[in-house]
C-alpha cells in the first residue's frame, strides 16, 4: 500500500473520530434537538438527492459511469440525513405482525413470557427495537418476562432493552420489581439442547440467574418446571441457535406456543413456520419492529429507524436502475 | 480394532438415542446424554481461544501481511481475558458477577462491542448498494424475475411503497406493493424454503444413517494402517 494511501486512511479515520466526538458533545448538550431540519427543508434535502440521482442517470446515459465511491456517498448520505427530518411516514402492519400482537393481547395479566435474547451486537441495530418494543409491552400489561440467551451476549442484549423498557412512563408506573415480575437467567451453552432440557427442567440449565441469585429464590420461576408453565415465548434471532431450533424442539416436541422476531435476512426462511402455524407470529427486521411499535401505539427506534433505512432501501433501487441502464447502454458488456 | 471400536461407539450410541425418541421410557436417557454436549462445549471454548492465540502469534512472529492488527486481537483478547477472569473494576468484588452493573468487564461489552458491533454490521448497507449497482443485472429471464421480485421485496418492505401504490383502488388492492411483496413471502418464498428444507431433512436423515451403520467413515480420519 502507497504512503498516499496510508496517510488518506489516516486522514479519513481522524476525521471520522472528530465527526464522532462532535455528535457525541452535541448528544450530552442536546445540540441535535436544534439540529432538526424542518418538513420543508427536509423535503428539500429529499428533492435535491433525487436531482443527484436523476443527474447521475442522465450521465450514465451518456456513457459517464460511477464509481462505488460515489455509491458509498448517497448510501451514507441516505442512512444519515433522515436523522435530522421531521419526515413521518404512513405504515402498514403486515399480517405477520398483527397475528403476533393478537396472540400477545390474548394473554391475561400474570402470564408468564419467556424471551430468548439469541443475539449478539452486530444484529442488535435490527433486534433491539424489536426487543425494547416487546419488553415494554409485557411490562406495561403485567405480563411476567423470564429471559434467557442461547447466545453469551444475548443476556447483555436483554439487560440494554429492560433498561430501556424501564425507562418508559407506563412501565415505570407499573414498578415491575426484578425476581417478581421480570427475570433474566442468563446464558446457557448448549444451543439446542438447551431447549429440550428446559422441556423437562429449567433449573437444570440454570440454576442461577444472571447474577447469580438462586433459582428457588426467584419468585417469578420458583414454580416455573418447564414449558408447560409458560404461557407464551417470543424468540429474537439472528443466526444459529435460534427460531429454527427453538420450533424444532420447544414447539413441535413441547407444544409452546411461540413468535419470533427475526432479521430480514432470516425471516424469509421463517415463513415455512409461520404458514404451518408452528409460529404465531413473526416480526422481520427493522420493519416488523416499526410495525410492532405502531400496533402497541408506542414509537421508539423502530419506527424512527425506519426513515433511514427507507431512503437507503430508495436508494439501492435507484442504483440497480442506473446499473442497469449502463449495462444496456454499454450492448450487455461494461462492467463496472 | 482402532477402527472397530469408535464404529461400534457410534452405532450403539446412534440407535439408543433414535430409540430414546421413539420409546418413553427411553426418553430420559437421551436427555441425559445431552449432558455431553455441554462437556465438548466447554473444551471447545478452550480450543477456540487456543486456537486464536497460536493464529495471531505466529502471525506476529513471522511479521506476516497486517501483523499489527494481531496485536489488537491479543490485546483485545487478554485484556477481556483478564478483567472478565479475575473481575477486575467490579463493584461487587470477586464473589459478584462478571457482568455487574458497573463492572469493566460490562463497561467493555456496553463502549467497545456494541459499538464495534454496530459499526460492522452498518457497512453491509454500503457494501450490499455498491454490489446491488455492478452485480444485480436483467442479463437474463431468472436474472430479471430475481430483479422484480427484488423491487418489490425492497420498495414493499418501506413506507415508501404505500406511498407509490396507495392510489390503487381496494378492488385490485393485491396490486398495491406491500401486498405483492407479502405474497411473494408466502408463496413463492414459501414454495422454495420448503423445497429446500425438505432435501436438508432427508440429506441429514440419510447421512446419520450412513453414520450410524458405518458407511460413511471420513470422520474417523485416515486409515493409515
Amino acid at each position: 500500500m502507497s504512503s498516499t494511501t496510508r496517510i488518506r486512511e489516516l486522514a479519513v479515520v481522524i476525521l471520522i473520530l472528530v465527526i464522532s466526538v462532535i455528535v457525541y458533545i452535541g448528544k450530552i448538550q442536546g445540540w441535535n434537538n436544534g439540529l432538526m431540519f424542518s418538513p420543508a427543508v427536509s423535503l428539500t434535502v429529499v428533492i435535491v438527492i433525487f436531482l443527484l440521482l436523476l443527474y447521475i442517470l442522465l450521465r450514465t446515459l451518456q456513457g459517464h459511469l460511477i464509481g462505488r465511491r460515489t455509491v458509498f456517498l448517497f448510501v451514507g448520505l441516505a442512512v444519515v440525513l433522515p436523522f435530522f427530518m421531521t419526515l413521518t411516514l404512513k405504515f402498514r402492519v403486515s399480517p405477520e405482525v398483527q397475528q403476533l400482537y393478537d396472540a400477545l393481547s390474548e394473554l391475561q395479566p400474570g402470564s408468564k413470557v419467556l424471551v430468548s435474547f439469541d443475539y449478539d451486537p452486530p444484529s442488535a441495530p435490527e433486534l433491539q427495537p424489536m426487543a425494547v418494543a416487546f419488553l415494554r409491552y409485557c411490562l406495561s400489561h403485567d405480563l411476567k418476562v423470564i429471559i434467557i440467551g442461547l447466545w453469551p451476549q444475548g443476556p447483555q442484549q436483554a439487560n440494554l432493552a429492560l433498561e430501556d423498557a424501564l425507562k418508559s412512563k407506563e412501565v415505570a408506573a407499573k414498578k415491575p420489581e426484578y425476581g417478581v415480575d421480570y427475570v433474566n437467567l442468563g446464558f446457557q451453552v448448549g444451543n439446542e439442547f438447551v431447549i429440550q432440557r428446559m422441556g423437562t427442567d429449567f433449573k437444570s440449565m440454570f440454576p442461577k440467574d444472571y447474577s447469580g441469585t438462586v433459582y428457588d429464590d426467584l419468585p417469578l420461576v420458583r414454580n416455573v418446571k418447564n414449558f408447560s408453565n409458560i404461557d407464551y415465548s417470543f424468540n429474537l434471532s439472528a443466526g444459529y441457535p435460534g427460531t429454527q431450533e427453538w420450533v424444532q424442539v420447544a414447539v413441535d416436541r413441547y407444544g409452546l406456543k411461540m413468535g419470533a422476531g427475526n432479521t430480514a435476512v432470516q425471516a424469509p426462511m421463517m415463513y415455512t413456520y409461520l404458514n404451518a402455524g408452528q409460529l404465531v407470529g413473526l416480526l422481520g427486521g427493522m420493519n416488523g419492529a416499526a410495525e410492532f411499535e405502531l400496533v402497541t401505539n408506542e414509537i421508539g427506534k423502530g419506527t424512527k429507524f425506519m426513515l433511514s433505512q427507507s431512503f437507503a432501501h430508495m436508494i439501492v433501487i435507484a442504483f440497480i436502475i442506473i446499473g442497469n441502464v449502463a449495462y444496456f447502454k454499454s450492448g450487455r458488456k461494461k462492467k463496472l | 480394532m482402532r477402527r472397530e471400536v469408535p464404529l461400534f461407539i457410534t452405532f450403539f450410541i446412534g440407535m439408543l438415542l433414535i430409540f430414546s425418541v421413539f420409546i418413553p421410557p427411553m426418553e430420559s436417557l437421551g436427555e441425559d446424554f445431552t449432558v455431553f454436549f455441554d462437556i465438548i462445549a466447554v473444551f471447545a471454548f478452550f480450543l477456540g481461544g487456543g486456537n486464536l492465540l497460536r493464529v495471531h502469534v505466529s502471525k506476529l512472529t513471522r511479521q506476516k501481511r497486517d501483523w499489527q492488527y494481531s496485536i489488537v486481537t491479543l490485546l483485545g483478547f487478554a485484556v477481556t481475558l483478564v478483567i472478565g477472569l479475575f473481575k477486575i473494576g467490579n463493584p461487587g468484588g470477586i464473589a459478584a458477577a462478571p457482568t455487574a452493573a458497573g463492572s469493566l468487564f460490562q463497561e467493555i461489552f456496553d463502549y467497545c462491542l456494541v459499538p464495534l458491533g454496530a459499526t460492522m454490521y452498518s457497512l453491509l448497507a454500503f457494501f450490499v448498494a455498491s454490489a446491488s449497482y455492478r452485480a444485480f443485472r436483467a442479463k437474463n429471464r431468472e436474472a430479471t424475475i430475481l430483479l422484480i421480485a427484488a423491487f418489490i421485496i425492497l420498495l414493499g418492505r418501506t413506507p415508501f411503497g404505500t406511498v407509490v401504490t396507495g392510489w390503487i383502488p381496494e378492488s385490485f388492492d393485491v396490486l398495491q406493493v406491500p401486498n405483492l411483496a407479502v405474497w411473494i413471502m408466502n408463496a413463492p418464498n414459501l414454495a422454495g424454503q420448503r423445497a429446500i428444507m425438505i432435501g436438508i431433512g432427508l440429506g441429514v436423515v440419510s447421512m446419520s444413517l450412513r453414520v450410524i451403520l458405518g458407511i460413511e467413515r471420513t470422520y474417523l480420519g485416515e486409515d493409515k494402517s
